[in-house]
């Protein structure tokens, strides 16, 4: 599989909140229909390992950094939104009926 | 936890020259304040002076969260000013964040909080035990984040939650069109908010600060000038208007025996302030160089602010009337700083003489002359600062002697400043240069000594190589006249 791609992804929680869940569960669910196969998620917890926060410049909680491939995305919030979550790390969906 | 006593509000030094005063004792301790002011008014360099003070003089580490330089960025800016950020660091006595956020590479979607920020914020405070936290420039996340209910929520969550910490806090804000701060963050915090303002009137910036609200507190209500120079920033505390300064019966020379003569006491009151007035060439610097000199030989802490000549051109000038400072200025007695009126604001200038007077502890102050200030300010305030400051030399029992340079005119034109000065003058004498024979003719008169009699005449004098000479009343003058 080319390098390019190979998608990994970081979600960044402080703990179990509903928010949190939320978002773990949405971006588990569109990377299973969209890149099965060509992903990774890291959870990282910030009550746990809160000296990380500084080096992905995180303020937000949750959030979502594209560390590959670059450039770096970062997004913020749940993840409701599936087509602005597709969109905003540049993963060109796979359309429903080819499945 | 918390010590709470009945009357006194806990407060925590700021660690800016003089603020402490003007606020009562600082900041309201382990409380957020806000310091607000536009661009380039000095409020991130106020934020890292409350840190680095508060490390070097009481032991506090800081964390400085910065949402706008950079570590290195800050770490230079304010290396001139002799405050060593990466030593701090290295030490574990300050630690700072940056938080960065690049618009083009942050989407939203859905529900989320500042938490992170929070964890940030809390893990830098915890790491090395801070106790002071500065916030430069928090409504910057506005420019990061589209959800502005959200920040706004948040940010006051901060605030809450700083409070709950026990630390004390500086949170700058930017200047708002209508609010103190762009985003109305003094609504959030309502213990202390400072504005700092920066503007440029006559072409000459001069910077000010004021104090806008502080809860639970007595403060200082006017705008106080403040400098920003090699020691950071310091505040012109405005000393009150009181007549009840140390008096001395004791007489000091004027560093010339024929002009000693004149008065009714062989000499003026020590702690007295005496101002010279006359028009261009009438011998003003040099009458003041005698004063330095005879207070340089009672082994006085001089100081000398020349306005119109560097130290050198002023010690060469007056050696040839006999008049040798250079013994003195080696041995440090005699400190002489020069500098343009037009270098900087009133205030400025007036910060700057109150600092070396409180660093050299001067018993003799010459200022050379008084009337450059007068040039750079408007009327009101130009008097308002003279004012003060003959006050703080008279609270301090200092000598002090003014110059002041007036039109050729005489007396009754004199403009209203130098009538403010003169009326708090102890001993006004006026030098003159008038017309006589087709020669100009130097004279001297006292206008007026407080609390002694003096001679009333108007006496002539020449400049020779050896100094002022005073020539004898009207029948010597007489004689002079038939000599020539």
């Amino acid at each position: 599989m080319p390098k390019e791609d190979k998608y990994e992804l970081r979600l960044y929680v402080a703990g179990q909140t509903p928010k949190s869940i939320t978002a773990l569960k949405n971006i588990t669910k569109y990377c299973k229909e969209h890149l099965e196969g060509k992903y990774s998620i890291e959870v990282i917890d910030l009550l746990k390992n809160p000296q990380l926060a500084e080096g992905d410049q995180i303020f937000a909680i949750p959030t979502l950094v594209r560390k590959v491939p670059e450039p770096i995305r970062k997004i913020i919030g749940d993840l409701s939104n599936e087509e602005r979550v597709l969109v905003g790390l540049n993963i060109r969906p796979i359309p429903k009926n080819n499945r | 936890m918390k010590q709470i006593s009945n009357d006194v509000f806990p407060k925590i030094s700021t660690g800016i020259d003089g603020l402490d005063e003007v606020t009562g004792g600082g900041f309201p301790k382990d409380r957020p304040t806000i310091v607000c002011g536009s661009a380039g008014c000095g409020k991130t360099l106020f934020g890292i002076q409350f840190l680095a003070k508060g490390i070097s003089e009481h032991n506090e580490p800081g964390v400085f969260m910065s949402f706008e330089e950079s570590k290195t960025d800050l770490a230079q800016n304010v290396r001139s000013l002799g405050i060593d950020l990466e030593k701090l660091i290295a030490d574990k006595k300050l630690r700072i964040d940056h938080v960065q956020f690049e618009r083009s590479e942050i989407e939203e979607t859905g529900e989320y909080d500042l938490e992170a920020l929070f964890i940030r914020l809390n893990h830098a405070i915890e790491s090395i035990g801070a106790k002071r936290v500065v916030l430069d420039t928090i409504e910057s996340l506005f420019g990061g984040i589209d959800n502005a209910a959200v920040l706004r929520s948040e940010i006051r969550r901060l605030f809450r939650w700083l409070k709950e910490k026990g630390v004390t806090a500086v949170i700058t804000g930017e200047r708002g069109d209508k609010t103190l701060t762009r985003q109305g963050l003094e609504e959030y915090v309502s213990d202390c908010v400072i504005l700092l303002d920066f503007r440029v009137i006559d072409q000459i910036a001069t910077r000010r600060l004021r104090i806008v609200k502080y809860r639970g507190s007595t403060h200082g209500t006017n705008e106080y000038p403040f400098l920003i120079d090699e020691n950071g920033i310091s505040v012109l505390p405005i000393t009150s208007l009181k007549l009840d300064h140390k008096i001395y019966k004791q007489i000091i020379s004027t560093g010339l025996a024929e002009i000693d003569g004149l008065f009714s006491k062989a000499g003026v009151y020590k702690g007295s302030s005496i101002l010279v007035t006359g028009s261009a060439g009438t011998a003003k610097t040099i009458l003041a160089s005698y004063f330095t000199q005879e207070s340089c030989r009672r082994n006085e802490q001089t100081l000398y602010f020349a306005f119109e000549e560097s130290p050198e051109q002023l010690v060469r000038n007056v050696q040839s009337v006999g008049i040798n400072l250079n013994p003195f200025v080696r041995s440090k007695k005699l400190i002489i700083h020069s500098s343009r009126p037009s270098l900087q604001g009133l205030e400025m200038h007036l910060l700057i003489l109150y600092k070396m007077i409180e660093q050299y502890k001067p018993q003799t102050v010459i200022v050379d002359p008084i009337s450059s200030l007068i040039s750079i300010g408007t009327a009101g305030e130009v008097r308002d600062m003279l004012v003060r400051l003959i006050d703080l030399l008279k609270i301090k029992g200092i000598n002090a002697f003014f110059t002041s340079l007036t039109h050729e005119e005489g007396l009754d034109q004199k403009d209203q400043t130098v009538n403010a000065i003169s009326s708090l003058a102890d001993t006004w004498i006026d030098l003159g240069n008038i017309k006589q024979d087709n020669q100009r003719v130097r004279n001297f008169r006292v206008v007026k000594s407080r609390g002694m009699g003096h001679e009333t005449e108007t006496r002539q004098f020449i400049i020779t190589d050896k100094g002022i000479k005073l020539l004898g009343t009207k029948e010597n003058s007489e004689n002079n006249k038939k000599s020539k």
